[in-house]
């Protein structure tokens, strides 16, 4: 199977050689070099970034709650993160960008916090209950969410969130999608202990993890993920649970090879829902997250009824 | 002991729907009672049909955690009005005659829901809980399509599809009740002639098998039961998740049994009673219209929620 | 050499364990036997520092597993839980290596990497090594796991019901195994069994519960008497002798 790392790294180039070239307007003169340094580079930038992160941040929530069929959007992280961003912009309409962002990561924090407690109670068992469980669970967070946005008129304006796009998307509006890099550095060094909390509490804490400081980062770095994606292109479902997926699959459950894979299929899939919407309907666009919920949806109905990948050695 | 607490609950119910009925009556005394009564008899409908829906989804899906309003019935509700607002305009939709929509949403909405069910459980009853994955993640692309659908909307138009995201309970004429009332009525007939088999069907597929019950087509009639229930109470008010858990799991609470004969009656009657007290409390006491659906959904939320909390960590 | 006194644990209000003292002596084999509910598994967790106490306290080797920091108490003492029933895409030698992180923490060397070599040829998992967790059968997963706690390489290795997932060659292979480790290595072994036949044919002492109390600890053929086994499990033994070591059959 090695072979298909090259294959893949290909296919990824060429979708960004894909993004950066397709548009309105082409580049041939020096005025639209200038549009393409302000918004096309970003853009694409922004997609793979996001991409990256959430799916990092998908196989991050995995590993805590041991079920592989979870994301943040299916653990409350999404939601309580959009819940947090519509109470800061009912009370401080006027805060600064990196405000929002740490008021929308406290609060995935806290919503994510509240899964997890709920997690540690669901069957073992039916892997798939769990699931079902957060969806329920950030249902209701979303109900409420929508309530406060529905009696204050800002519901068109969380529809905005709902769905991640990027055609807003320029120089000076995506920048700190950019700290997702950090943070994959920061989870690369601590991938090990990340593993190993994916053998359950007891185990873990037998091989000297320290369980509840390491689940702690975890979900840290889950939330502030989430809600970086979140503040700066809005929401995007799925890509946390099928790229980890997907990866596991066709490579096993070891993080410290396949974090980067998972950090580039994500940002692969991400930028290719983006362009895919952008061609569909050229010159009009759909939101990138919409294209990857059709993607992901049946993606995600394949891997509940595929059977499990019985990956020997050999292959 | 049953029988004395499901004969106290339907006298309460009785009790309850008179002082709906007469509660301050006022001139003209015809015609209040007439709009009343047409309104309670959505509220007993609808709660009696999610209640039972829920008892038999629980015992087919073994698990006393769900409720068969999350397997995305409300987003195929939600996508329905609004591609019918974007087909015809807002103003044309508003033309629609309501029975229309009324029969062709629920014939939607009962295939979809049998299409579902039946279409998955071709592979094996025992696998409910895919199933009912299944139906969630369908229910996410189902609401995925309706956003971009809503996008497309000028803000006059999304305004009244914004209506039909909240279950309502005064915006239904007399022939959709009686429409409605007949095949909940034949549904909760059949559930509780099928009640002895849903009995041994609760213990599981294997247990119930070497019992001799044919547990694939029970599964089968009891979804196709559960999808008339909902999907006729859902075209008649709208999406409502939680309401049939709260009264299935009152129902078990209160009588502490696992018999059908008494949960089904049990769950109908304490559905109708949630709804027709909630509504006497905000409508007669309160005097507001629009908050029951979203006071009863948020505490049905929240049981979920204590529900899950009150097992034992594994 | 564990030392554990007046150990009480409580989940949530329902006591589990009550003024246990016990003093578990190095080398051998070590059986904890007891009725369902005895509080075996409890005791165990609680050894591996792994339960909040409600009083007492521990000592293994001088380390108080509660306090120590958990990298210095895992290379003390290793714990196999009941039946792990992680499954997951990771490869059988990727699990093991996991028993030498406490070590390495990341930075894996040479000598753990022929830790873990060692580990797989001893467990039979040579040739399983890169097959994932997942495809394998519950009996071979039992056995990587068990693999992973040997590479932890720790004088104390604590084994909750490692028999439970395993037929009867591999569950006497696994107890000749750890039999020719306790003598090859001079490790430790605190094993939870069922069976009370596996006690009597491999353990060198018994530690007997029942109710959350400890009620004997012996040398296996002193400890394995009618009277003790009828007041452990109420009911009637008969204790024979085969081969030099104690059998017992139930009347």
């Amino acid at each position: 199977m090695r072979f298909q790392t090259p294959v893949l790294l290909v296919a990824l180039l060429a979708l960004v050689g894909i993004s950066l070239w397709l548009g309105a307007a082409s580049v041939t003169s020096w005025q639209d070099a200038w549009l393409f340094g302000v918004s096309r580079l970003p853009r694409t930038a922004a997609a793979l970034l996001a991409g990256a992160g959430l799916a990092l941040a998908g196989v991050v929530v995995q590993q805590v709650v041991q079920n592989r069929l979870v994301e943040p959007s299916l653990t409350g992280t999404t939601e309580s993160a959009m819940l947090g961003l519509l109470l800061v912009t009912l009370w401080a309409p006027g805060m600064a960008i990196a405000g929002k962002m740490t008021l929308a990561a406290l609060a995935g924090l806290a919503g994510t916090g509240g899964f997890l407690m709920l997690a540690q109670r669901a069957p073992r068992q039916d892997p798939m209950l769990l699931p079902i469980v957060g969806l329920i669970y950030a249902g209701i967070i979303w109900a409420a969410t929508t309530w406060i946005a529905w009696s204050t008129d800002l519901l068109q304006y969380l529809g905005v969130w709902r769905l991640a796009e990027f055609s807003g998307v320029m120089q000076g509006r995506y920048e700190w999608l950019w700290a997702v890099g950090a943070l994959a550095l920061l989870l690369y060094a601590v991938a090990d202990r990340i593993t190993i909390l994916g053998l359950g509490r007891e185990q873990a804490r037998s091989l000297g993890l320290n369980y509840g400081q390491t689940r702690a980062l975890g979900l840290v770095i889950v939330s502030v993920l989430s809600a970086l994606v979140l503040v700066t292109v809005g929401a995007f479902p799925f890509v946390g649970l099928i790229a980890p997926n997907l990866v596991s699959r066709w490579r096993g459950d070891n993080l410290r090879g396949n974090l980067p894979i998972i950090a580039l299929g994500g940002g692969g899939l991400v930028l290719a829902s983006d362009v895919i919407g952008r061609v569909l309907r050229y010159p009009f666009e759909i939101p990138a997250a919409l294209v990857f919920s059709v993607f992901g949806a049946v993606i995600f109905l394949w891997l509940l009824f595929a059977a499990p990948a019985r990956s020997g050695g050999q292959s | 002991m049953i029988r004395s607490r499901l004969l106290l609950l339907a006298a309460g119910l009785v009790l309850l729907s008179a002082a709906f009925l007469l509660w301050k009556l006022q001139e003209p005394t015809g015609f209040i009672l007439s709009l009343r009564g047409s309104k309670l008899a959505v509220l007993i409908c609808v709660g009696a049909a999610t209640g039972v829906a829920t008892i038999l989804f629980q015992t087919v899906a073994m698990n006393q955690l769900l409720t068969p309003g999350i397997v995305g019935f409300d987003a195929l509700f939600v996508l329905l009005q609004t591609g019918l607002v974007a087909i015809l305009g807002g103003v044309g939709a508003a033309l629609f005659p309501p029975m229309a929509q009324f029969l062709m949403e629920t014939a939607l909405l009962m295939g979809a829901a049998l299409l579902l069910f039946g279409g998955l459980l071709r592979r094996g009853a025992g696998d409910v809980t895919r199933v009912i994955l299944t139906g969630v993640i369908l229910g996410m692309l189902l609401r995925g399509l309706t956003e971009v659908v809503q996008r497309m909307l000028d803000p006059a138009d999304f305004a009244i599809v914004q209506q039909a995201m909240f279950a309502s309970f005064s915006r239904v004429s007399t022939p959709q009740i009686w429409t409605g009332g007949g095949v909940i009525a034949v549904a909760l007939a059949v559930a509780l002639w099928q009640a002895p088999a849903l009995d041994v069907a609760g213990l599981g597929r294997s247990t119930a098998r070497s019992l001799g019950l044919a547990h694939d087509r029970v599964v089968l009639i009891v979804l196709g039961l559960v999808a008339a229930l909902v999907s006729v109470s859902t075209a008649l008010v709208g999406p409502l998740t939680f309401l049939g858990l709260l009264s299935a799991s009152l129902a078990r609470q209160v009588l502490q049994t696992h018999r059908h004969d008494a949960l089904i009656p049990a769950a109908a009657l304490i559905g109708a009673t949630i709804l027709v007290a909630g509504q006497f409390v905000f409508e007669r006491l309160l005097a507001s219209q629009s908050a029951l659906a979203v006071i009863v959904e948020f505490f049905g939320g929240l049981l979920f929620l204590f529900l899950v909390f009150r097992r034992k960590p594994s | 050499m564990i030392q554990i006194e007046g150990l009480s644990y409580r989940v949530g209000k329902t006591p589990i364990l009550h003024d246990i003292s016990l003093t578990l002596k190095p080398g051998g084999i070590t059986a904890l036997i007891g009725p369902n509910g005895a509080g075996k598994s409890s005791l165990l967790h609680c050894i591996s520092g792994l339960h909040d106490l409600a009083a007492g306290h521990i000592r293994i080797d001088g380390l108080d597993p509660l306090r120590a920091p958990d990298r210095d108490r895992a290379r003390v003492v290793a714990l196999l839980q009941q039946s792990p029933g992680v499954v997951s895409r990771l490869r059988v030698r990727e699990l093991v290596g996991f028993g030498r992180w406490p070590h390495h923490q990341g930075r894996p060397t040479a000598q753990d990497t022929a830790m873990v070599d060692a580990a797989l040829e001893s467990f039979t998992l040579t040739d399983l090594a890169d097959r994932t967790l997942e495809s394998l059968s519950g009996g071979q997963r039992q056995r990587a796991f068990i693999a992973m706690t040997y590479a932890q390489d720790t004088p104390w290795l604590l084994l909750d019901e490692p028999l439970n997932a395993l037929d009867p060659r591999h569950a006497r292979d696994l107890m000749a195994r750890l039999r020719r480790l306790v003598q090859d290595t001079g490790r430790s072994i605190v094993i939870v069994l069922h069976d009370i036949n596996a006690a009597a044919g491999w353990a060198d002492r018994i530690v007997a519960m029942k109710d959350g109390r400890v009620i004997g600890h012996q040398d296996t053929p002193d400890l394995l008497t009618p009277d003790m086994l009828e007041t452990v499990f109420d009911m009637r033994f008969d204790v024979l002798t085969h081969q030099g070591r104690p059998v017992v059959i139930s009347r």
